[in-house]
Order: structure tokens, then sequence, then C-alpha cells
């Protein structure tokens, strides 16, 4: 059904449809109302699962691995400094390999603190063995947390699903989203049937000493599984698309690229922006289009590499900074592309300073004259002193 | 793709940790000892074995010799001996300790 709804309620809509039977979060900005609502869904009896109440994001993430490892499909939610004190547990869960679904509403990382929007956050954890998909819109949220449970849960991949969603653009704004119905979903999502669990009447450990001896081979198993993840995700996107009628689930999208002379590359709710003055320089003659990465972990090496074949300049925009480096999104895609490609890197957006369509005209423009592995945009030079002072 | 991850309970057992063990061992007397349990209670690696006054012994497939159950003895009836494999060692448990439990 389709309805006017705010991105968080619409994401609680989504999540309940998977019917999942415990949720633990703590709440924090800009994640709240996600976790508001599955709470009031239970305390109405709209939802049959176990609420449990945490004092901090690592207890959130330490009840979701344990009921996940006790066979119950398992939910949490957070952002910025929750998912960085829930990270140590992440690592575990992806180790443990127990499919938890996670969505982070996106958020700069303190200091200085910042409760705004940019993609530090997840990509702070970008190594923990999750799998990451990125969504541009609430429907694509929506979409993506439901089929985020049928990737992880496949027996052949048991890996955490991170669904990555802009903080407040995205949690906080309103769109019309169709919210499928319950059958559908059913239809899509069979119940959460685990090869292992924790079981009285067969006893088993999880999470032991890995010593020298095996250690990099639990390593090496989870490489192996995201690179098969990379054929799963597309095929779970084509069963998505048959029942619900829409191509939201996939590892990239190409928005008029086969021609293109200018590619950017983003993630996220920036894409809405880019697409749109895509459109506008196109109808000035200029050919110019948006590549989109939904999959960040595992990431479509591939599939970009293909994408971005035929360009000339490819100007990426990071909502983050490897401090020290280049944007994250930027050191993946220079690796693999060729020395004839011109790449850009942007660094915009960090800490909520918004997108506007006047910097998405200037990265272009920069794109397609300079060649700059890093260049902060929109930075305002009066605030950078050579000595420290106060204000 | 999996590799070992989840183990049936108590198969860690084949995992013999006494080659970490520090540079001391608990030598129990046997002539003090009022089966109150406590060395048995306070080892973190729950490796004393007993139920009965004087026949109480620590394994030394698992113990890593840091020395509580000796510290909590209320009758001093257990003593940290030098860990170095020796004859001594192997009366604790009435039976050959396995190489690599005393191996250092």
């Amino acid at each position: 059904m389709r309805r006017f709804i705010e991105g968080s309620h619409a994401m609680a809509e989504a999540t309940k449809l998977c019917r999942p039977e415990v949720i633990a979060a703590y709440p924090i900005t800009p994640q709240t109302h996600i976790v508001e609502h599955l709470s009031q869904f239970i305390a109405d009896g709209n939802l049959n699962a176990k609420s449990i109440n945490v004092e901090s994001e690592h207890s959130a993430a330490s009840c979701v691995l344990g009921s996940q490892a006790a066979g119950s499909r398992s939910f949490t939610c957070t952002s910025s400094q929750g998912l960085i004190l829930m990270s140590e547990v992440l690592f575990c869960i992806a180790g443990m390999r127990l499919p938890v679904m996670l969505i982070c509403a996106n958020r700069a990382v303190s200091a200085p603190i910042n409760i705004w929007n940019d993609q530090q956050d997840s990509i702070a954890i970008r190594d923990a063995g999750l799998i990451q998909i990125y969504a541009e819109n609430i429907q694509e949220a929506v979409d993506l947390i439901i089929a985020g449970h049928k990737i992880g849960e496949n027996p052949k991949v048991m890996l955490p699903v991170m669904v990555c969603v802009d903080g407040f653009i995205l949690t906080h704004g309103m769109e019309v989203v169709d919210i499928p119905s319950q059958d559908k979903v059913d239809n899509f999502l069979p119940p959460y049937n685990p090869p292992y669990k924790l079981d009285i009447n067969n006893p088993m450990s999880f999470g032991l000493l890995g010593d020298p001896s095996v250690y990099t081979e639990t390593r090496y198993a989870i490489q192996k599984t995201l690179e098969d993840v990379l054929q799963i995700i597309p095929k779970v996107g084509g069963e998505f698309n048959d029942i619900f009628g829409r191509s939201s689930v996939g590892l990239i999208e190409e928005y008029k690229t086969s021609d293109a002379e200018t590619i950017l590359v983003a993630m996220g709710s920036v894409c809405g922006t880019i697409k749109d003055i895509v459109d506008i320089q196109r109808n000035k003659g200029k050919k110019i289009g948006l590549l989109k990465i939904i999959a960040y972990r595992p990431f479509p090496q591939a599939e970009v590499k293909k994408a971005l074949s035929q360009a000339k300049n490819v100007g990426i925009v990071d909502k983050n900074i490897s401090l020290g480096s280049n944007g994250a999104l930027y050191s993946e895609i220079k690796s693999i592309l060729p020395e004839k490609i011109k790449v850009n890197g942007f660094v915009a957006g960090l800490g909520g300073r918004d997108i506007k369509p006047s910097t998405v005209e200037k990265i272009i423009e920069s794109t397609e004259k300079e060649e700059n592995p890093c260049k902060f945009v929109d930075l305002n030079e009066e605030l950078l002193w050579k000595e420290f002072k106060t204000v | 793709m999996f590799s070992i991850l989840i183990a049936k309970a108590k198969s860690s057992h084949k995992h013999k940790t006494g080659s970490w063990r520090s540079t001391t061992r608990p030598k129990y007397l046997r002539k003090e000892c009022i089966n109150c349990g406590l060395c048995k209670v306070v080892c973190p690696e729950g490796c004393v074995e007993g139920v009965e006054k004087n026949k109480y012994s620590a394994n030394l497939d698992y113990c890593k010799g840091c020395g509580l159950c000796a510290y909590i003895c209320p009758k001093k009836d257990i003593e940290m001996v030098d860990n170095a494999p020796d004859k001594t060692g192997s009366e604790e448990r009435g039976e050959k300790d396995e190489e690599r439990g005393t191996k250092r």
C-alpha cells in the first residue's frame, strides 16, 4: 500500500514485515524513531517480538548476537557513536556467522560532536565482515531491509547485513512509499531456519578460541563468502523484482552512463540530487552520468570497472574521509581503473553540510578540468588557521 | 564458505593448553586437606579435580600455574613448585603427564 510516511516509520514497518523475534537497541539521534515505532508495534500487540531494553549499544549488539545464535531473527539499529561502541561486537557477529539485521542511520562521528549526516560511521567499520548496502531514498531503504534478510540468511552466506540510510535525510524525511503487504513479504522471505543454533538438546559452543592454526581459514571463509554474495545480491534482487515489481536491489545502479564522458560515483541519498543535475546538464547537451554504488561490502569491483570503462573523467563523491589517505570510495575505485581514465576524489557533505545542486555542478566542473585525489568541496577557508587561536 | 566456527560442547577439552603454564605449578601436599573444595572453586581453568580429603589434584594438561589454589588453601596444603618437568609432577594425577601438558 502506498503511504505518505516518515522514513523511520517506513523502515520500522519494513522491519515489522520481516517478523523479527528479538529487537535490542539503544536510542541515538537520528536512529531513534525507527526503534520508537517498533517498540510501539510491540506494545500495541501488532508485532510478536521480544524487545530488550539495554544500557548501551555494546549491550544491544551483544543481545542480538545471543538471540540470533539461539535461532531467532534479530534486529538492531544505531548511528555514529553508537555504531563505534558496537564495533567490537559487530566483528564478533560477523565472525560467528550470524545474520543479524542492522540499520545504520548514517551520522558524523565525534569530535566535534555533530548529530548530522555523513557516512563516516559505517565506513569506519567496513572491515568487520558485514554486508553493507546503501539506500538512496526511503523506498529503497524499505526494499533493502526486506531483501537484506534474505541475502544474509542464505544458508551459504550467514553474515550480518547493515542497511545504511542517510540520517535525517532518509530517517526524518517524508516520501510516498509502497509498504508491501505481509502476504507478499511472507512469500518472499521464509522463516529464519539456521543451519546451526544454540540448542540445549544439541549443545554447541560459539566464538571459541581460534589459534594461529585455524584463524586464517576463518577469515578466508568470510572473504570467499562475500565474493559469493556478489552473485547472490543480484539473484535476490531478481526474486524481489518478481514479487514486488521494483528493481531497487542490486550491486550498482547506472544512471545514463552508457554514452557518458563524465561519470560521477556516489552512494546514498546524494544520488538523488546528482540524478537531477545529470538531467539538467544533459538537457544542455553535456554527456554526464551517475554510477550509484548500492553494495559497498562486498565491493562489486568487476561491475564498477565495467560501468566506468568508457568514461573519460570520473568524479567520486565521498561523504567520509579516511584521514591521512583519501575518501573511501575513491581509494576503492582508483585502484581498479586503468591509468587512461582521469579519476577525481571529492569529500563533501561532512557533518550535515548540504550537497546542493551548485556543489554538484562544482564537482562536475572540477572533474572535467582537474585531477585531484582528495578535494574538499565548499571549504570555508576563513575557518582555517596556521596557528592555534581561540574564538 | 565456512571454516572452524562452531564446536560441539566440551570438544575444546582436546586442546591441551597446559603448555602455556607459567614458571610454577601447584603441588598438592595431601597432609592437611580438610576437603573444603576452595582450590576447585577458585581455579580459573576449572582444572582442579577431586571430591575426597587429600585426593585433590590439578590437571596439568590445562593448569596455567596462576597459584590461586595455593593462595586460597586455608591449610596451606598446596605449594607452588618449579614447573620444570620431573617425576614429582606425575604423582599428582597418578599417571604420566601428557608430553604437551608439561612442556614449556
